[in-house]
Parts: structure tokens; sequence; C-alpha cells
């Protein structure tokens, strides 16, 4: 006697659902009945138990500007095959895809009450915009830990769709979502801190039991008074770089910044400019790089007395998968560069 | 200050000042129009941006047009 199958329904980004690449990233939600790419090792690992009934497939572009829209239609298409579960990617480190993953699991489990997990590297940007929401398992960083995130994300839809009850976050192995439960124990708060603070004190190890969020947080500086004396500063996470790219900066996964020159240019041109950005399309960068680094636009402004000075120079990274530290350590590097030549403001752009 | 088209990844690392921008293959662009509009476009985001810096804030911001 066959039991009664759990129903899931998996998301995918265009590049996993095998549409294609960053040409592709634009377009909007469909869906594909039956499995489709990682969804195939994941119905393998769910077994008899459970079944994949569709794929809902998205371009990342298309989701990561258009992100309420998006998940609704994501939620409306998940909606008529009435699933038991629905699971999302995983998204590794991909900034948008783990927007997409995240905010689809939140609609669905809002608006249709589904219950939903997703995966994701821990420094995935998407992972502290829905962790509280969503139960996110963590992967490696990159495609190659599929094989190991598809038996952990597999056993959480099983318990999901068995309508197991889910138990504490380092129990099942999902990021911690904030949630705080209550629970009787024999010991007072304050005789547990006491020990917390002896085993700190003799260098032992010591679980919190609430532990301080670790954003980063810089105080605003003051704004420009003068503009039209001030010095303005363009920088990049857009990989605009002089045509060749001669500091070979990495197209994902950034290891370092560079410094160009650009006194007495005033527009970008694609015969001496180009994107080396590897997590986007660069068709419309390559064509006009002011449409990532505007410096036509900031140029004419500095003719016209607008502002007083554009900087001479512009420092430039690719933001892509690129590390937290990796991160912070170039826009450190930066800031002390542009401190040092006097510059008052900047302007960041990203793609 | 920070042009950028996802807002929430912006507020999520930390920028005080943001202005979102067009689309993440062209920020500061749009290549469906002509050239003389899409410039236009681009001036009026750096204005804003330009603003942006010219504003007193206390916590972060996000300059909506």
């Amino acid at each position: 006697m066959a039991e009664k199958k759990y129903r899931v329904v998996h998301y995918l980004n265009q590049f996993f659902a095998q549409i294609g690449g960053e040409a592709k990233a634009d377009i909007p939600p469909f869906t594909k009945e039956g499995v489709v790419g990682p969804g195939i090792p994941l119905q393998q690992a769910l077994g008899e138990e459970g079944e994949i009934v569709a794929t809902v497939v998205c371009g990342d572009d298309y989701f990561a500007e258009n992100i309420e829209t998006a998940a609704e239609k994501v939620a409306e298409s998940v909606s008529p095959y009435k699933p038991d579960v629905f699971v999302a990617g995983p998204a590794f480190t991909a900034g948008r895809y783990g927007i997409a993953c995240g905010a689809s699991c939140a609609a669905v489990g809002k608006k249709l009450g589904i219950p939903a997990v997703t995966g994701m590297y821990e420094e995935n940007p998407a992972l502290d915009l829905y962790r509280k929401e969503v139960y996110i398992i963590p992967t490696a960083n990159s495609v190659r830990g599929m094989k190991e995130a598809i038996p952990k994300m597999a056993s959480f839809v099983r318990k999901l769709g068995l309508k197991q009850e889910i138990g504490l976050p380092q129990e099942e192995g999902y990021f911690p979502r904030g949630i705080r439960v209550n629970q009787f124990v024999s010991r007072t708060g304050a005789e547990r801190a006491v020990d917390m603070l002896l085993a700190k004190l003799k260098g032992e190890p010591f679980q919190t039991e609430y532990s301080m969020p670790t954003f980063e947080r810089v105080p605003p500086s003051p704004a420009i008074s003068d503009l039209r004396s001030a010095t303005i500063a363009l920088v990049t996470s857009g990989g605009i770089v002089p045509l060749g790219n001669p500091d070979r900066i990495e197209a994902a996964s950034a290891s370092k910044f560079a410094e160009y020159n650009i006194a007495g240019v005033d527009n970008l041109t694609p015969d001496a400019y180009q994107t080396c950005h590897g997590g986007y399309d660069p068709t419309y960068a390559n064509e006009d790089p002011d449409r990532v680094l505007p410096l036509d636009a900031m140029r004419a402004l500095e003719k016209d007395g607008t502002i007083g000075k554009l900087y001479d120079r512009y420092y430039v990274t690719v933001g892509n998968a690129t590390s937290v530290a990796n991160a912070q350590a170039f826009g450190k590097a930066i800031a002390e560069k542009l401190k040092a030549a006097g510059v008052d403001g900047v302007i960041l752009t990203s793609t | 200050m920070h042009v950028a088209t996802i807002v929430p990844i912006s507020l999520t690392v930390g920028a005080n000042r943001i202005v979102p921008a067009v689309a993440i293959p062209y920020p500061l662009g749009n290549p469906a129009l002509p050239e003389d509009e899409e410039k236009e476009l681009r001036l009026n985001l750096v204005k804003k941006a330009l603003r942006a810096l010219q504003t007193e804030v206390e916590k972060q911001t996000v300059f909506e047009k």
C-alpha cells in the first residue's frame, strides 16, 4: 500500500534551471512541471516519500529589481500545486539568487501558509534579510558544495513534508532565526551568567544565551556644506576598468581593487573602457561604461560649477561573491587614500 | 554615498546615504532610451546623489524620488 507522497515545489534561477546565463537574467517567473537541474538530486534524496511536482523559475535580475512583485508572482505560481513544502535554491554565495530564494520562501510562507526552506552560504547578503522568517540551511560558498548541500536540504524538506516538529537551530542545522523560546531551567540567570564569566576568564568554552548581532555600522559623515568647492570621487564595485583589465581584477571573488587616472577624460567610451565584472550581463556596461561609472555626468557638473572638482582618480573592484573580509579591507584602504587626498565626498556605484 | 540597485543589500552592508539605481546591468543608464534622454537620466541620478551628500543624516537613509 503506497502512502500519499508529500508534495514539493522547487524554486530555481535561470542559471540552475538551464535557461541561460546573465543574458537571461531578466526573465519573469514561470513554471515547469516536475524536476529541473538541482531538483534531480534533490528528488533522489527525497526518495519515495516526497515528490517535486513543479519548479518555479525566475531570472536573478528580474527578481532583485522587483523583489515584492516577483515574490508575489512566485507565490501565485506555487499556489495551484498545493504543495506541502516549498524549497528554494540552494543559492550558495550568490546575492541576487539568495534574495530570490529568501523572498520567495517568505512570500510562500506568509501568503500560502506553506512551510519553506532554502540554503545559502553564511556570507550571502540575503541571509540577514530573511533568516528571521525563513529556515535557511548553511551551505558552502559555491556550487562545488551542491553534493553536501542536497542531503541536508532534503532531510529538512522531509521533516517539513511529514509535518514533524522542527527543533532548535543547533539541533536541526539551520541558521538561528533570532527567535527566543521560553524554557524552564534549574539555575537562575545570575548564576548562569557568573558561570559563563568564570569560564570566559579561564579561557574555557561557553555558549551565550543571547548572541549580539555583528553588523558593522559606521556613523554617517557630516553633510557637505559647500558643494561648489568640494572634491568628489567616484568608486564602483561594478568592475569598470581600462580595456584589457590591466590589473587583472577577478570577475568573481575579487582579491584586489585598482586605481585609475581619469584626469582629462570626459566620457568613458567602449574603445578605452569595459567591465570585468562576471556577475551581470556586460552588454550594456561595455556599450557605455558611464552607465556604471557616471564619469560623463560628473564631468558636466564639474564644468558647470555644481561641484568644485571631480577627483583625478577612481577606484574599482568587482562585487561578485567577494568575501566580506576582502570587501571591508578594500573599503578601508580606499577610504584612507581618498581622505589623504583631501576628497570631500564619494559616490559609490553598485550593479 | 551609495548608488545601488538592490537597496536591501545596501542597507544590510551599512551604507548611510542610499540612492536607488535603475537596474543591475545599468545602474545609471537605460539602453531603451534615446542617447540624450539617457544622459539626462544619469545626470539627474548623479545630482540626486550629490543632494544626498549635502543632506545631514543621523541614520541610514534611502533618498527616494
